[in-house]
């Protein structure tokens, strides 16, 4: 249970790099994508008939709430945000052959440390509050990052295990703070609104879509530049495509391992920040329904590039938004969107079985 | 510190062997999975789509065993299913595994909301009820650690010697190992590799159902949102800790039960928030993982296997 770093290779090659250039072969592994998240629904469509309800109907509520008006792109982007970050969180750090699917936790711990610097400065300008406290989101995430990867580099100490595990710790860690010391007068587990200096503005009213999500928008254009662009970014992609032949080549790979998951707990931990400083204002316990775990669903549906994560993230944004207002309209439970999401991990997990079925119709490729 | 000692007594030590016992039973499904070279990350999602599984049979026909029952077969097919998706389409075994435990987690809210329109937790079921081993009940001290439990703690112990039985002392045993260590070498000396994965990953899924139903039926005797709460997770660190092997990992499971078993009695004490007291034995998996493991050396090298 050390490496399965072949298992991963695998994956890289048997996914699409959807959007890339070279189109002919990328075409068709974007097709595969498209066939999986068509494939989700087929069998979501199965369950929602099986217990009673009507597809169609969920379906069309679903897509109306999500892109139907104004209001509901906006809460789809809303929704989007937050996902584009942990998708990228998982996506670096995969690049670097670890699996970081502890994003939920670092994201938590961005969350309140960006809480804490909102609350903690008064009568800053905001052009200095506001990157003071994305960057204490980011140290912070960045931290819980770095905790899991000097285990693996030291001691070998699985991080699938251990990103998992220090999920929970930091939900009740910070589950203990706004419960305890900074709890803000009142019933509900919650810290003060943050000082309005170290708000991000909110850009369509009356949505909550905030300019957290211009945030996110630069870090995909960063993270592919990066990624194929900097000495830094080749040596993080040489370790997780092939660590001995980049040990071989003199890159340092533990140094690597650990940069790699430092940086992506760090734009977890951003994605937590967006949050507080653009939608909520505070740090509310439970204020996550779980970006952290789409990360990598959202990842890995965008082929594991980052514009292909944005797509991707718009897409189970649209889950979300468009799931609560299915709720609402016809009483569907929303805990289908999460079916849905988990059917289309299964289905990209393996495209050999996509390719098989659709030989099986017929379909030839 | 009187109130703190107080905590610690023959009642603990019960406690910790009932708390140490899904996560047993998920470690020898972990075993039963890497042994033959395929990684299970969706033990967690496996137990508690069994634990859900026990609840609603139960619910349904009023017998508890017959919970145990669906929970097994749901668990298997799961298992199955894993295997049907790594070993013959080569998918990633932890993008699979993972998208288990999320396919649990979005499938046991939507259908207890659909049974009982709720998605906290399920109503109340006939669970399993605790039975006292002659004899042993009378012997001091052990008697009142051992003596009594549900039936499901001390078939995971026969669980155990069994697997080890068969793991390390039958040919079948022999044969589970070369598929994990050599999958080529078996393949010529006539084991039929992909079998042997198929069925070791099934009996997985089975295992970990089990722990699942312990876990609902053996113990709440309801179905709660989210009630494994990284279980499938300690008791892959339970594997490891226990280098593979039933005894160890059984071992390391009641270290967790432990751990499991003294956070809750430190809570009832209130002497910290529970907050704290909660993330005991998630700090105690990581420790396990990097301080006591050091080099471990996994029975595999989880390299998917194609045949020539």
């Amino acid at each position: 249970m050390t490496e399965g770093k072949r298992s991963i290779n695998d994956l890289a090659e048997g996914l699409p790099s959807a959007f890339l250039p070279k189109l002919g072969l990328g075409l068709r592994k974007v097709l595969i994508q498209v066939v999986a998240i068509i494939f989700a629904f087929i069998v979501g469509a199965v369950a929602l008939y099986v217990t009673g309800y009507s597809p169609k109907d969920a379906y069309s509520a679903m897509l109306r709430g999500a892109f139907g008006d104004v209001f509901g792109i906006g809460q789809t982007f809303t929704q989007a945000t937050p996902i584009t970050f942990t998708a990228l969180a998982f996506l670096f750090a995969f690049k670097g052959g670890l699996f970081n699917i502890g994003a939920e936790g670092q994201f938590l711990i961005g969350a309140f440390a960006s809480a804490l610097a909102g609350i903690s400065f008064n009568g800053l300008p905001p052009f200095i509050h506001i990157p003071l406290a994305l960057l204490a989101g980011a140290v912070a995430g960045g931290i819980w990052g770095f905790i899991p990867a000097i285990l693996k580099a030291k001691f070998g100490a699985h991080e699938v295990i251990t990103t998992m595990m220090l999920s929970y710790v930091a939900l009740y860690m910070t589950g203990y703070m706004v419960n305890y010391p900074f709890k803000a007068p009142g019933w509900v587990a919650q810290t003060v609104p943050i000082a309005p200096s170290a708000r991000l503005p909110r850009i369509l009213q009356p949505t909550q879509l905030s300019a957290s999500i211009y945030v996110a928008v630069v870090l995909v254009v960063l993270t592919y530049y990066i990624l194929r662009k900097t000495t830094f970014g080749y040596e993080i992609r040489a370790t997780g495509l092939n660590p001995t032949a980049a040990e071989n080549a003199g890159i340092d790979i533990k140094r690597g391992m650990i940069l790699a998951m430092v940086v992506s707990g760090a734009m977890a931990g951003l994605g937590g920040s967006g949050e507080i400083m653009g939608v909520h204002r505070r740090f509310i316990e439970g204020f996550s329904p779980g970006y952290g775990w789409d990360g990598l669903a959202v990842a890995l549906v965008g082929g594991l590039h980052p514009l292909g994560a944005l797509l991707a993230a718009v897409l189970f944004g649209a889950f979300r938004s468009g799931g609560m207002v299915m709720t609402r309209v016809t009483g569907v439970p929303l805990d289908i969107v999460f079916l849905l999401q988990a059917l289309v991990i299964l289905f990209v997990a393996a495209p050999m079985l996509i390719r098989s079925i659709l030989r099986r119709g017929g379909i030839r490729w | 510190m009187v109130d703190l000692l107080s905590v610690i007594n023959v009642g603990l030590f019960a406690a910790a062997l009932r708390m140490a016992t899904p996560i047993a039973y998920a470690s020898l499904g972990g075993i039963f999975s890497e042994r033959v070279g395929i990684i299970n990350i969706g033990l967690e999602g496996m137990m508690l789509t069994c634990a859900f599984t026990g609840v609603t049979a139960s619910y349904y026909t009023g017998n508890p065993w017959l919970g145990v029952l669906a929970a097994l077969l749901v668990g298997g097919l799961l298992g199955f299913f894993h295997a049907v998706l790594t070993v013959k389409f080569i998918g990633d075994q932890i993008v699979s595994g993972t998208g288990i435990n999320i396919f649990a987690l979005g499938f046991t809210a939507y259908m207890s909301q659909v049974i009982w329109g709720s998605r906290g937790a399920s109503d109340s079921v006939k669970g399993l009820r605790a039975v006292s081993i002659p004899l042993l009940k009378d012997v001091p001290v052990i008697g009142r650690i051992i003596g009594t439990h549900t039936p499901l703690v001390y078939v995971m112990i026969l669980a155990t010697v069994l697997s080890y039985v068969v793991l390390f002392r039958t040919p079948l045993g022999l044969r589970i190992r070369a598929v994990g260590e050599h999958p080529t070498a078996a393949e010529t000396a006539g084991i039929d590799v992909l079998r042997v994965k198929y069925i070791c990953v099934t009996v997985s899924g089975m295992l970990a159902g089990l722990g699942g139903a312990f876990l609902s039926l053996g113990h709440l005797n309801l179905f709660a949102w989210g009630m494994t709460g990284g279980r499938g997770f300690i008791a892959m660190a339970a594997m490891i800790f226990g280098k593979w092997m039933p005894f160890g990992a059984l071992g390391a499971s009641l270290l967790f039960g432990f751990a499991d078993a003294l956070q809750m009695r430190l809570q009832a004490l209130g002497l910290l928030p529970p907050q704290i007291i909660l993330t005991i034995p998630y700090l105690l998996t990581v420790a396990v993982l990097a301080g006591v493991v050091g080099k471990a050396t996994p029975p595999s090298d989880y390299k998917p296997y194609v045949k020539e």
